[in-house]
């Protein structure tokens, strides 16, 4: 099991997961999201070919109301 | 008659008036009061997705992104870094290349950092968005602004979210005068005649949320901004009439009894 922090809480994941199983797993693969890896961006193509390890940061952001 | 229009990096917009989407009591609300305003470009904000609710609803439910334009900001950034990273993420989201800038300096007054403001166009524009800045009222600042690409300089008309009306007429003017990118008013509006004085003045538009938000009827006060900014903008390529310190009678004295 590796530990990573998901939009600053801690989440457990099963060694070799991707950014894709994981969006899956929260339900957030069919929203309008950008992700950021350890501070860098992540294209949508790759969603399925980068594994998380432990101590991994990802940001999940999207559009919310604003001025 | 010539037609009135408004271009934003190329953009067409129909509407002169802007509206921002947050303070809203719902999203429902949100949705109704933008398309009472006429608006076809929203500000929106780019926030952590709350992993643990899932059910909330998303803006992009009651806003199509297809049929308005999303213009990103940076509200809440106070560095560069921040918001070159905020900006970077919502390019990635859906390609928008058009953005708002704002690198706010003061927690209090939400005054802009100009330093950190100017840094940030810089680099967006080698970036290749085409930046939309909230800026302060000083001419040679949104000067250099434009000169380092900036696709549209939008000085405060007072804090925001004051309500406070434009506080420095002359200031504003003279962006309006020497600016060849379009002027739009962000912040500080208070009222459905603030957004007309600032028309009048000829600034190409006005970005309005707090006002519209926060008045007991958000939905009729869009439209007042609507009808407000019409009228401003009217009124402007009218060119009034002269003052005179004496009245002139509008009734003719010929045939007087």
């Amino acid at each position: 099991m590796a530990k990573i922090q998901l939009n600053g809480k801690k989440v457990t994941i099963k060694p070799k997961t991707t950014i894709y199983e994981l969006l899956k797993r929260f339900k957030l693969n069919n929203k309008k999201v950008a992700i950021e890896h350890n501070k860098i961006i992540v294209p949508r193509a790759s969603y399925k070919k980068k594994y998380l390890k432990n101590n991994d940061k990802l940001e999940v952001v999207h559009f919310i109301g604003g001025g | 008659m010539k037609k009135d229009i408004f271009k934003v990096a190329n953009k067409r917009l129909k509407s002169r008036l802007i509206v921002g989407t947050g303070k809203y009591k719902s999203f429902k609300e949100t949705a109704q009061a933008v398309k009472e305003s006429g608006a076809d470009m929203v500000t929106i904000a780019v926030r952590r997705v709350n992993i643990l609710d899932k059910k909330k609803p998303i803006l992009t439910d009651y806003l199509n992104p297809k049929k308005i334009i999303y213009l990103p900001n940076t509200a809440g950034c106070f560095t560069s870094e921040d918001a070159l990273r905020t900006l970077r993420l919502a390019r990635e989201m859906g390609g928008w290349k058009l953005v708002k800038l704002e690198v706010l300096g003061d927690k209090k007054t939400l005054y802009p950092n100009m330093v950190e403001t100017l840094k940030s166009t810089k680099v967006l524009v080698k970036e290749g968005f085409k930046v939309m800045v909230y800026c302060t009222d000083d001419p040679l600042l949104a000067k250099k602004l434009e000169d380092y690409g900036a696709s549209a300089i939008m000085p405060l008309a007072s804090p925001i979210g004051s309500g406070l009306g434009i506080q420095s007429k002359v200031n504003i003017s003279l962006i309006i005068k020497q600016s060849k990118v379009p002027v739009i008013i962000d912040a500080g509006i208070g009222t459905a005649s603030d957004a007309t004085i600032a028309m009048e003045m000829g600034c190409d538009g006005v970005l309005i949320n707090s006002a519209i938000a926060n008045a007991k009827k958000p939905i009729m006060m869009a439209r007042a901004f609507k009808n407000a900014v019409i009228a401003g903008r009217d009124s402007y390529l009218s060119g009034r009439m002269k003052k005179n310190y004496f009245a002139t009678p509008s009734s003719p004295i010929d045939g007087l009894i």
